[in-house]
């Protein structure tokens, strides 16, 4: 009797508002379920000989092929290890340098000063990352002017040990200023009384930053790095496919570049999709695990 | 304004200076290869790869600017990324906004569900393969509506508009009923004008992410007419090809070369000045962005 009134009550609904669901929420749902879950349909071509002819549902299956060459490769290894290193490290360097500089924002007291310095390291977000990794590729040629200064000639773009160091100061450069404003925000709203009592009561800087300004921004911290941790593995395509020189592949080539040459340039449908999915999951793990971490650590609140 | 009268301890004082010292070198780190670029953008090819920069002014010249802006490909570059950034940001916020009004409202009927639907996506996918191929499916390849559509809706700023909205009073909306207002008309008359920072925040970065990206027109668009700007800019930057229009005229293998370094520089400046010079004046609105992002946080 009672769940019955219910659903009569949430068609009632329905039909009464019948336009937030025809006219607001119909267009985001057609783009989305055309968009995004027809491709996850898509899916089913990583255990097939997919062939255009017969279509994804007509090709033949092939279980599990695709998983077991990728696993037994020898690449596999080494692909896998280039994306979680360039991630890693990109994330142990990159993530402390935007606290560190709104921390060192809150210092400075003359706003104009502040403003015009935010200004300037706000900059290098506009620039693109093609323009970004062309400026780098530049400076770095043998021809360039790092080694116009040096006084050598050495092509750091050939060496594979050099990628990581290219790739990951380049992203602070560009990203850290950023990255800071976040913080910089949530410290432009702890109350100045708070830091003066502090200080005060003898508090140094050290300590202030400790007790006052650290808690004040410590949520955006967390969130910061679940988000950042859970994209670990979707470490983005265009910046890394922007520096690989056919020399640097060794530490460069990672999962989605290695996705796209496979799949849209050699044309292995199934073998790069496999491999997609094979990533996926790895970054939906590693995104669960955070969030259970930090939220264990962090009094049950995660994202 | 008390801080004046509070004497910093030594401590403090060596603390500052280290502080101070570390942000002048970020500063610094910044400048140097902006004013770089800018300053090898004038030099003479010959004195670019000889020496480098260089400060005398007969050194400089303006011939890699001629050449550049005499390019139609840079130009028709310009024309289809503002294009696909305008079209683009113009659909998906208009989307984006309409879907967060429904989504904004507790009690609406399959919200959970809706919810549930929307976030998924944005944390797995079909990858790149199932996609290409249903786009092929659909015949959108090597067209513009390859770049404009599929990233039309957006979950994170559908999450933004959302969390805006339900700031805004609910007696808003029951006074509009009662003025016989439908929810169209208060969507459009009332609560849009009431949203302007938020409308501007997720604008601006929709328009600045197009026109930045270059990944979804690698994979679809072919034909060279089509290409955005940042495809003919990795053509020069990255591949090491000059446009042939610009270095048409040019018949030494190492002038060549030369010029073709040379033009990169100015290339840049060329094409990174706009948003360069835009974004301060739309600083504000980015800054409350981050107000609103930081809401739910």
């Amino acid at each position: 009797m009672e769940t019955k009134s219910i659903l009569k009550q949430k068609l009632l609904y329905v039909k009464k508002n019948w336009l937030l669901y025809v006219f607001f929420l119909m267009p985001a749902l057609f783009i989305t379920i055309i968009f995004r879950y027809l491709p996850m349909g898509g899916i089913l071509i990583a255990f097939k000989d997919y062939n255009v002819r017969l279509g994804i549902l007509g090709s033949e299956w092939v279980g599990f092929d695709y998983f077991k060459r990728f696993l037994s490769s020898p690449d596999f290894m080494q692909y896998l290890m280039n994306t979680l290193k360039l991630s890693l490290y990109g994330l142990l360097w990159g993530f402390p340098v935007p606290i560190l500089l709104a921390l060192l924002l809150n210092r400075i007291r003359s706003v104009g000063i502040k403003k015009k310095i935010q200004l300037l390291i706000y900059a290098p977000n506009f620039i693109s990352v093609i323009v970004l990794c062309g400026m780098v590729r530049m400076f770095l040629s043998p021809v360039g002017p790092l080694n116009q200064v040096l006084g050598s000639n050495t092509n750091w773009m050939t060496m594979p040990g050099a990628f990581r160091t290219i790739y990951i100061a380049s992203g602070i450069w560009q990203a850290a200023g950023w990255s800071s404003i976040m913080y910089t925000a949530a410290l432009s709203n702890v109350s100045k009384e708070l830091e003066e009592a502090a200080t005060i009561d003898g508090a140094n800087i050290l300590q202030q930053i400790w007790y006052v300004e650290l808690p004040a921004i410590k949520n955006i911290i967390v969130i910061q790095f679940i988000l950042s941790a859970g994209n670990i593995m979707s470490i983005g395509f265009e910046k890394a496919y922007a520096l690989q020189t056919s020399m640097n592949l060794p530490t460069s080539e990672i999962i989605s570049t290695y996705v796209y040459k496979i799949g849209l340039l050699n044309g292995d449908y199934g073998y790069s999709t496999a491999v997609g999915i094979f990533n996926s999951i790895i970054n939906v793990i590693l995104l669960l695990l955070v969030n259970w971490v930090v939220s264990k650590l962090n009094e049950g609140e995660g994202l | 304004m008390e801080h004046s009268k509070i004497k910093l301890g030594t401590l403090d004082r060596i603390i500052l200076a280290i502080g101070y010292f570390l942000l002048g070198l970020f500063v610094i780190a910044i400048i140097i290869p902006l004013a770089y670029v800018v300053t090898a953008s004038f030099m003479d090819p010959n004195v670019l790869n000889n020496q480098g920069i260089s400060l005398r002014i007969s050194d400089w010249t303006l011939e890699a600017y001629k050449r550049v802006m005499e390019d139609s490909m840079i130009w028709r570059g310009f024309a289809n990324s503002f294009f696909y950034s305008i079209t683009s940001t113009a659909l998906s916020v208009f989307i984006t906004l309409l879907a967060a009004y429904p989504m904004s409202k507790k009690e609406l009927v399959g919200r959970k569900f809706f919810n549930t639907i929307f976030i998924i996506t944005m944390f797995f996918g079909g990858g790149l393969i199932p996609t290409f191929i249903l786009m092929n499916q659909l015949r959108l390849v090597n067209t513009i509506w390859a770049i404009i559509i599929p990233g039309s809706f957006n979950v994170w700023n559908m999450i933004l508009a959302r969390t805006y909205y339900q700031s805004i009073s609910k007696e808003l909306w029951e006074a509009s009923q009662i003025d016989g207002a439908n929810e169209i008309q208060y969507f459009f008359h009332i609560l849009m004008p009431l949203c302007k920072p938020i409308i501007a925040v997720i604008t601006l970065w929709g328009f600045v992410g197009m026109w930045n990206s270059y990944f979804d027109a690698l994979i679809y668009l072919n034909d060279a007419t089509l290409q955005p700007l940042q495809l003919v800019l990795r053509s020069i930057l990255v591949q090491n090809t000059p446009q042939s229009g610009m270095i048409a005229d040019i018949q030494s293998t190492a002038e060549l070369a030369k010029m073709a370094e040379l033009l990169k520089y100015s290339t840049i400046v060329v094409s990174s000045l706009p948003l360069l010079v835009m974004y301060p004046f739309f600083q504000k609105y980015f800054d409350k962005g981050v107000m609103v992002g930081s809401v739910k946080g």
